[in-house]
């Protein structure tokens, strides 16, 4: 039996679920006119229970329901900042619905499960929960890629998703029969004991071999990155900046749990194939993305290589470097929240402002987005003095003192590649002339222009003032 | 007194980007007076730099530290040597001089022109005055936006090619230099200089270091064969970049050795300064060809560019042979004094050059030396200050050019008489390619006709031009005080040449 503190541990997951549950039935007597109430509501239930996860956090560690459940401070700044990305796509996404008739309750009900399936996948203590808060992530991201049922680019993208995800759900799944297979046990705490004393570390290494796959399928790192741009490119753009901002977030939490907690006494098996799988992911999403034309194609390619540099630091497989991937996977969240929201901005009913042309002399016509868009393009390519810099600084600080240069060098020469791309766009927005049929008039949603224009000073301020959020990250690694 | 003094410095003109910005397209001139504003009080503030820095005491000081970032030991950590005292104020005389003579010049969106200059002119500033390696890389790096943008928006017909090449080059140099800096915080745990110039290295480690560093700095500087950035930049740029870039932007590579190479891997530094002499020679001779048949102005002075902070790096490298190998340590603080004296003396005459060039392409809309001739019939008082900035810049006796360049020939005479052969050089191919320049664009019959409805130089464009020559002038005739601020802390510089890390 659950006892009270048990649910008083998971107090914000079971209020998201039953808001969620309310909107649902809220959205089946509501009015189609009165459906701006929905969203508000959705915004406030968001910012709710944050403060429930930052107010309710205990000082140490608490696990619930006999190890399912672990509500630590690594778990606590996850969820922060997931909340944190999905009011931004929120926000962002109001008045894109609006035009295009979209906006429906399902939108926000979606998000919120999917947003439990986060909270419930960075706090799992257990390889059940871990892929049962997956799928429910998962699952609701399918749902939200088809929502927008008319077009069939949509669609195929949805159907992709889908499958591929099916496929890496069973992978991850067959990867954790194994593991239990060896070591007789689910929670990942007495895992990480009982993989160093295993009878059978062939078929432990074959498990993690699998769990791998599962990971950096929902990483989106190469050579399982098939799926990133057809979604990115097919969803509607507020799905795709979920995808791209409180998604990344998850699958970073769910690697280190996976990795870190579960399997760390494997760290010599995996360290190489992530290091791999990193060298890859930074090389094809780099490359990949310079010949792209359409802006969410390129930025799905960038996030590629962005969890290529996440991956980095998980590589060192320490505090440190798990701290600098943490703290990179915010930047990207918060980065990428930023470029898509420009996205959301500049289109119009029948303008998707999809293509990278569409952006052409937006400083002609829009000075203010194109500088946001600049600011957030300049981060992603880590150009100090942004937020983006410091992230990349610090996964490749961890690589070297996990006395690996070379990934530190692979990793800088990347770089190099990849801020053509980024500078591409700059070039658009700033040195063409404008063309009939781009980018025009911005949207004139308040809400939308003040937090998005928040968002992108947010790179710049924490580009000067960024340790304190470090500190955090590395406090809940038990640094100093 | 007042010890924020350089964190003033670098914030008056950044936070003064601001409100150009905001003054926005429909005040052009609120924008203008107020970029002038902003770079007025940044100069005035610089000049308090003169009486609060001891020259005589030299070393670093108005120390600034703070914690930065707790959890690294990163340190907001400023200080200043008389080195970059003087570069400082380089810096901060041309930026002035850079925002009166974009006044009417530039029209297309001048708010967004001004603020780039004033935020480049704050992190110019800030790079001069970090202590902390990844403060100065920051710094460093954020140079590149605003200078991307200058070149881009304001800048000629291949401006995006050519900015495109400034950023990806410079970008790849100084991501090898993070790579250098991280596996030194690897080894030290601090981003200090003063640690990391203590930080024992073996010489495999110091090689690597070395050329990390020597790629980013070499760039900037720009050394052969990492220059042709610098050509097509310098064509493309609106007068305004080239300018800021020529007279302030190349010495930060310089300025980067000084406080990275000598102190950091000084061992390494010593043995490969041979590879730094040889190709600041082919800098000083070969590119002095190169210059020779450059048919567009810019390019020309460009080049002579190269040339000149060949002598620089000439003038740093040579300290090493003359203080290490063969204990001439009283030499090898002429040479250093030299390549400093050069560096400002560049600063200014290099400015003055590109703002000569864009004077004449205000009014006839092209650079190549072909479609002038005879400018001196219908613009004598320009041709006054052209005749001069270019002696100064082929090194004429009584102009800034002669004294550094005299300096350090005489220094790598004392290390070897043919390094001084070579680099005496520049004063024949300085001379033939800065007076041809001359002869075919000044003197002669006017042979386009569009010459002759060119207008003599306006208000505006005499002060900057006379502020530039007053400035060239008295430094070739006065150089004491100069040499006298930096004097010091050059001695110092070469001194820690001297320490041996292995």
């Amino acid at each position: 039996m659950p006892t009270l503190n048990d649910i008083l541990i998971l107090l914000p997951e079971f209020y998201l679920v039953a808001v969620a549950c309310l909107l649902l039935l809220l959205d089946a007597f509501m009015k189609p006119e009165q459906r701006g109430t929905l969203h508000w509501i959705a915004v406030v239930v968001l910012v709710v229970t944050g403060y429930m996860v930052v107010a309710g956090q205990p000082d140490v560690t608490v696990t619930a329901f006999g190890g399912m459940f672990v509500r630590d401070q690594v778990s606590e700044i996850l969820k922060v900042f997931a909340l944190l990305s999905t009011l931004l796509v929120f926000i962002y996404a109001r008045p894109y619905l609006v035009e295009r008739k979209q906006f429906v309750g399902e939108f926000y009900t979606l998000m919120l499960f999917a947003v439990i399936g986060v909270m419930l996948l960075v706090s799992a203590g257990n390889l059940v929960m871990v892929y049962l808060g997956l799928e429910l992530l998962t699952l609701s991201s399918y749902a939200l890629v088809a929502l927008n049922r008319d077009s069939p680019l949509s669609s195929e993208a949805a159907i992709k998703y889908f499958v591929l995800g099916a496929l890496s759900s069973g992978m991850l799944l067959y990867g954790m029969s194994m593991v239990y297979g060896a070591t007789g046990s689910l929670d990942l705490a007495q895992l990480h004991v009982a993989v160093t004393q295993s009878a059978m570390p062939h078929l432990l290494v074959f498990g993690l071999i699998f769990m791998l796959v599962g990971i950096a399928f929902k990483l989106g790192a190469a050579p399982f990155h098939m799926w990133i741009p057809d979604v990115y490119q097919g969803a509607s753009t507020p799905v795709t900046t979920f995808i791209a901002s409180t998604s990344k977030l998850a699958a970073f939490g769910m690697a280190w749990r996976l990795l870190e907690t579960g399997m760390g006494g494997l760290s010599q098996h995996w360290q190489p194939m992530l290091a791999a799988i990193a060298v890859l992911s930074m090389a094809i999403g780099n490359l990949v993305a310079i010949v792209q034309t359409n802006l969410k194609r390129m930025l799905a390619y960038s996030t590629i290589s962005h969890m290529g540099y996440l991956l980095v630091g998980l590589v060192s497989a320490g505090p440190e470097g798990y701290s600098a991937a943490m703290f990179y996977a915010i930047s990207y969240a918060l980065m990428s929240t930023v470029s898509f929201g420009v996205i959301l901005a500049l289109a119009r009913a029948g303008f998707e402002c999809e293509e990278i042309a569409d952006l052409k002399g937006l400083n002609q016509r829009s000075p203010w987005f194109a500088a946001l868009m600049a600011l957030a393009l300049f981060s992603l390519a880590g150009v100090p003095p942004l937020f983006g810099f410091y992230a990349k600084y610090l996964v490749l600080q961890a690589a070297i003192d996990a006395h690996m240069l070379w990934l530190a060098i692979v990793g800088a020469v990347f770089a190099i590649i990849g801020l053509y791309y980024y500078l591409h766009v700059v070039k658009v927005m700033y040195f063409d002339k404008p063309e009939e049929g781009g980018a025009d008039q911005p949207q004139a949603d308040a809400s939308l222009r003040v937090v998005l224009s928040i968002n992108a000073l947010a790179l710049l301020v924490l580009g000067v003032y960024w340790g304190p959020l470090l500190g955090w990250c590395r406090r809940s690694f038990g640094l100093g | 007194m007042f010890n924020h003094l350089l964190s003033l410095l670098i914030w008056l003109p950044i936070a003064g980007a601001v409100p150009v910005l905001l003054a926005g397209s429909a005040r052009p001139n609120l924008a203008r007076w107020l970029a002038l504003l902003f770079m007025v009080l940044t100069f005035v503030a610089s000049l308090f730099l003169l009486p609060q820095y001891d020259a005589a005491k030299g070393g670093m000081q108005l120390v600034e530290s703070h914690l930065w970032i707790a959890s690294l030991n990163v340190h907001y950590g400023l200080a200043v040597d008389g080195i970059s005292v003087a570069l400082i104020l380089l810096t901060t005389v041309v930026g002035i001089l850079v925002v009166v003579g974009a006044w009417e010049v530039i029209q297309d969106k001048p708010h967004q022109y001004m603020a780039a200059m004033l935020a480049l002119e704050g992190v110019m500033i800030g790079v001069f005055c970090a202590t902390d390696a990844l403060l100065f890389y920051v710094f460093f790096e954020a140079m590149l936006i605003p200078m991307f943008i200058l070149i881009g928006v304001w800048g000629g017909p291949r401006r995006v090619y050519a900015t495109l090449k400034f950023f990806i080059y410079t970008f790849l140099g100084s991501v090898f230099m993070l790579i250098a800096l991280l596996y030194l915080y690897h080894k030290a745990g601090t981003f200090d200089l003063h640690a990391l110039a203590a930080l024992p290295l073996t010489f495999n480690e110091q090689m690597w270091i070395f050329f990390a560093f020597l790629l980013a700095f070499a760039i900037k500087v720009p050394m052969v064969p990492v220059h042709t950035w610098l050509p097509d930049a310098h064509v493309e740029a609106p007068t305004g970049g080239s300018v800021v870039l020529a007279a302030v932007m190349l010495k930060v590579g310089t300025y980067g050795m000084l406080r990275f190479i000598l102190p950091i891997v000084p061992d390494a530094g010593q043995h490969f300064a041979w590879l730094v002499i040889a190709l600041s020679l082919v800098a000083v001779v070969y590119i002095g060809y190169v210059a020779l048949v450059q048919e567009d102005m810019k390019k020309l002075v460009a080049y002579s560019s190269v040339a000149h902070m060949g002598f620089v790096t000439l003038g740093i490298f040579i300290a090493f042979l003359l203080a290490r190998q063969l204990g001439d340590v009283d030499t090898a603080q002429l040479g250093m004094q030299g390549a400093m004296v050069q560096m400002i003396s560049h600063g200014f005459v290099s400015g003055a050059m590109f703002t000569c060039i864009g004077v004449m392409y205000d009014r006839l809309h092209t650079r190549l030396i072909k479609d002038y001739g005879g400018v001196i019939n219908v613009m004598p008082w320009f041709g006054f200050f052209y005749v001069l900035f270019a002696m100064a810049n082929c090194g004429l006796p009584g102009t800034s050019g002669f004294v550094g360049e005299f300096m350090v020939v005489l220094a790598s005479f004392k290390a070897n008489p043919w390094i001084a052969f070579f680099a005496a050089f520049t004063l024949i191919i300085g001379a033939a390619y800065t007076l041809w320049l001359v002869k075919r664009v000044l003197w002669g019959e006017i042979h386009n006709p569009h010459v002759a409805e060119m207008k003599d130089i306006n208000g505006r464009e005499t002060f900057v031009l006379l502020a530039f020559a007053a400035l060239t002038v008295a430094l070739g005739i006065w150089p004491e005080p100069l040499i006298h601020l930096m004097d010091s802390s050059v001695s110092q510089v070469v001194q820690q040449l001297a320490i041996h890390k292995i």
